[in-house]
C-alpha cells in the first residue's frame, strides 16, 4: 500500500460496543414525566424528601431546574426513576382525582424564606376543591398587605400541584397565571371541583 | 467555592460515550466495562468537591486514564487482551454484534507499543485531549507528550500493511 494510512481517523473510527454506567442513587434523584397537566420534573433527596415537582416545558427548563438544584441542594444528580416511585404514583392518582392528598414528605429546599410562610400555610388552610383569592391568603397568613408577594411566592411553587398553588385565583375569581399554563390549572380546579362534589354526595369515613 | 457545577446527569448523557470508548481502548474488552464503571463512581464521589466546572469532558477522561493503569496494576499484567496476538484471535475486541471493527491490524500493533506511548497516543486519539491534559494525565511535559504520540504514530505507521 502506498497510500500512508490516516491513523487519526482510525482511532477516531474505534466502535466497541459501550454501555452507560450503572450508578447507584446520590444526594438527588429525578424523573421527568409527561402528565396530562404537562411535562413534569419530580426530584427527590436521598433520604425520600420530595425537594421539586415542577413543570419543564421542555429541556432548556428542565436545564435551569437541575441547575438550581445542583446549586442548593447538591450537584450530584442522577436520573432515577424508582427513586420517585411513590411521589409518581401519588401523582397520578391525584391528576386522575383517584386521591386526594400527597403523603410524599417534602422538602423546601429551593424555596424561599418567604415562601416557606406560604407554601405550608396554603397547604395547611385551603382544602382539595376549595379555592382562596391571593388577598384571602396573605389575610390568613397574617400578612393581608402582601398579596402581591404571597402571589410571587406562588408563582415560583417548586412543588406544583403538590403543595396546591393552583387553589388560589385573582379575587375577581379570574385563573391568574400559573406555572403549568392556564389549561393546567383550569384542568386541577375542574378536577377538584368534581371530586369534593363526589364526596359531599358519598361521604366517606 | 461559588462553582457553579451542573448536574451529575448532564455530564453522563454528554460523555458516557467517550469514557467507555477510552475505556476500551485503554483496557480492553474484558476490563472496559469495568474501568468505566470505576471512573464514574469515582467522579461521582469527588464532583462537589471540584473546584472548577471547566472541561468537564478531560477531567472525566483523567480518572477514566487513572483506573485503566489501576486495573491494570492490581491485576499485574499489561491490560489489553490485543497485546498478544494469539489471543486477538480468541478474544473480540467488541462484545456486540453490531460493533465496528475498523483497523484490526492497528489495535495489535497499539497493544504492542511502549506502555507510556501507547497511553499517550491512546489519549491524543481516542480521548482527543490535548498535550497539556496527556502530560498531567501521565506525568511528564507536554513535550515529552507530543515526543510519545510522533513516536507512536511512526511506529504504527512503519508497521501497518
Amino acid at each position: 500500500m502506498n497510500d500512508p494510512v490516516d491513523l487519526p481517523a482510525a482511532f477516531a473510527a474505534f466502535s466497541p460496543a459501550v454501555h452507560p454506567p450503572l450508578l447507584p442513587t446520590s444526594d438527588v434523584s429525578y424523573v421527568v414525566d409527561d402528565t396530562v397537566v404537562g411535562r413534569m420534573l419530580l426530584a427527590s433527596r436521598s433520604d425520600g424528601a420530595l425537594v421539586a415537582s415542577a413543570y419543564v416545558p421542555d429541556t432548556a427548563a428542565e436545564d435551569r431546574l437541575l441547575a438550581r438544584l445542583s446549586t442548593r441542594v447538591s450537584p450530584r444528580i442522577l436520573r432515577h426513576p424508582a427513586a420517585l416511585d411513590l411521589a409518581r404514583r401519588e401523582l397520578e392518582d391525584f391528576l386522575a382525582g383517584r386521591s386526594r392528598r400527597f403523603t410524599v414528605r417534602t422538602d423546601l429546599a429551593l424555596a424561599s424564606d418567604f415562601q416557606r410562610v406560604v407554601l405550608p400555610g396554603l397547604a395547611a388552610s385551603v382544602e382539595y376543591g376549595r379555592r382562596a383569592t391571593y388577598g384571602e391568603l396573605a389575610t390568613l397568613l397574617q400578612r393581608p398587605t402582601a398579596a402581591r408577594a404571597v402571589g410571587a411566592a406562588l408563582g415560583a411553587n417548586p412543588l406544583c400541584v403538590v403543595v396546591p398553588c393552583h387553589r388560589v385565583v385573582a379575587s375577581d375569581g379570574a385563573l391568574t397565571g400559573y406555572a403549568g399554563g392556564l389549561a393546567a390549572k383550569r384542568y386541577l380546579l375542574d378536577l377538584e371541583m368534581r371530586g369534593a362534589a363526589t364526596l359531599r354526595a358519598r361521604p366517606q369515613g | 467555592m461559588g462553582v457553579n457545577l451542573p448536574a451529575f446527569q448532564t455530564l453522563v448523557d454528554a460523555h458516557w460515550r467517550d469514557v467507555a470508548r477510552l475505556a476500551h481502548a485503554l483496557a480492553g474488552p474484558v476490563d472496559g466495562d469495568d474501568v468505566a464503571q470505576q471512573a464514574w463512581t469515582q467522579a461521582l464521589a469527588a464532583y462537589p468537591s471540584l473546584r472548577s466546572a471547566g472541561n468537564l469532558r478531560a477531567w472525566l477522561l483523567t480518572i477514566t486514564h487513572r483506573c485503566a493503569m489501576d486495573v491494570h496494576r492490581s491485576r499485574g499484567r499489561r491490560p489489553v487482551p490485543h497485546d498478544d496476538p494469539a489471543s486477538l484471535a480468541s478474544v473480540p475486541l467488541t462484545d456486540g454484534p453490531d460493533a465496528t471493527l475498523p483497523h484490526e491490524p492497528l489495535w495489535a500493533l497499539v497493544a504492542r507499543l511502549p506502555e507510556r506511548q501507547r497511553h499517550a497516543v491512546v489519549l491524543k486519539y481516542v480521548g482527543d485531549l490535548d498535550h497539556p491534559r496527556i502530560a498531567l494525565a501521565l506525568g511528564c511535559s507536554p513535550a515529552m507528550s507530543r515526543r510519545l504520540v510522533s513516536d507512536a504514530l511512526a511506529t504504527l505507521r512503519k508497521e501497518l500493511p
